[in-house]
């Protein structure tokens, strides 16, 4: 399971940074940064699973006592849980920007903006 | 044209550097040391049945503290962004604006309407079930705030809302923000550390009233992340309609 999350998330992250570095649409930028914050949240999670693992929460088909012979790492799912947030609050902190640039420039296009070029 | 090519050669030459990495990791039959340490004490040291939420909360609070304050920054940038920096430009650009959208928004139909009546209840209720339970259950104080300001933003679309409360929206912030840290500061004074949740009775496990303070530490979170997300959105409902 690890090895097909880990190759699925890297397939995300590459695909993210084709989009990234080849579109020039503001918005599909947005998105590329996206699809590679997905592609690290699945590597995340993949990384806390063990072999047979199920969710670390106490019930009554998995006693206290289970828990460490049963349950994934919890440490990834914690850090994945706040780093959706994060990022859909990065993500429209993004968007807003790029409804800025297109007021400024009246334009999409990242390479409409000159200010960008040195 | 040469600049795509550019793009890919680089995309590859990365992909080929790191994929060594993917394709080694082995999956574990064990968890770590630090990880194994937290599946065995910590539910009888801190009575959370949802050990995540038990890390996310306490063992690692101090990351979560740090967290909503990364999104209190995202959500001011918002602000900033489309509030004050904008107004300058924003007169000049609404005549244009005006032109290219001709037909104007159409109100929502009486479908969404009544929908949105029925509904924007009910998923404020499933959100503050989601962030009350988040020691119990799968979810917790980000999730149910996530849902909570879905709901904010289904009532803007179907027009039940017009007008966002900022009024309330503040004070929740700062309450939430406040009695979070007032809390952490709590359990310097009380137990044993900042963000100690055990001055409160742990109580019983699986429980609603269990975990010494993780519950109220995570209602805070939740409607802290409620208000600053329906911040966030009303900050955007107002630059499209201005």
């Amino acid at each position: 399971m690890t090895q097909i999350l880990s190759v699925l998330s890297f397939l995300l992250m590459g695909i993210g940074m084709w989009g990234l570095m080849s579109r020039r649409h503001l918005i599909k930028i947005v998105i590329g940064f996206s699809l590679v914050d997905t592609g690290v949240h699945l590597l995340l999670v993949a990384i806390g699973y063990r072999t047979g693992g199920t969710a670390p929460i106490v019930s009554d088909h998995l006693p206290a006592g289970l828990l460490s012979e049963r349950a994934v790492d919890p440490i990834p799912s914690a850090l994945v849980l706040t780093a959706i947030v994060i990022g859909l609050a990065v993500t429209a902190l993004m968007l807003s920007f790029a409804v800025r640039m297109y007021e400024r420039t009246r334009s999409v296009y990242i390479d409409k903006n000159k200010e960008l070029k040195w | 044209m040469i600049k795509r090519l550019l793009a890919l050669a680089l995309v590859l030459v990365v992909a080929f550097l790191v994929f060594p990495l993917f394709a080694q990791m082995d999956e574990r039959a064990e968890v770590g040391a630090l990880a194994a340490a937290y599946l065995s004490d910590g539910p009888a040291l801190l009575g959370a049945a949802n050990l995540v939420t038990a890390v996310v909360v306490t063992y690692r609070g101090l990351d979560t503290l740090g967290e909503v304050t990364v999104l209190f920054a995202a959500s001011a940038g918002i602000s900033l962004v489309f509030g004050t920096l904008g107004r300058g430009t924003r007169s000049a650009d609404a005549k244009n604006r005006d032109d290219s959208r001709s037909t104007g928004r159409q109100p929502p139909s009486e479908l969404v309407e009544t929908g949105a009546a029925l509904l924007v209840p009910l998923i404020f209720l499933f959100g503050v079930f989601v962030f009350v339970h988040g020691h119990l259950t799968p979810g917790g104080g980000f999730q149910g705030g996530v849902v909570i300001a879905s709901g904010v933003l289904f009532a803007f679309l179907a027009g039940t809302l017009h007008h966002a409360p900022h009024r309330l929206l503040g004070v929740l912030e700062i309450v939430s923000g406040a009695g979070y840290v007032a809390i952490g500061l709590l359990g310097v004074w009380l137990a044993l550390g900042f963000l100690d949740p055990r001055f409160l009775p742990l109580g019983e496990i699986g429980r609603l009233f269990s975990g010494g303070a993780i519950p109220v530490i995570y209602v805070l979170v939740g409607v802290k992340v409620g208000a600053e997300l329906s911040g966030v959105i009303d900050a955007m409902r107002q630059r499209s309609e201005s």
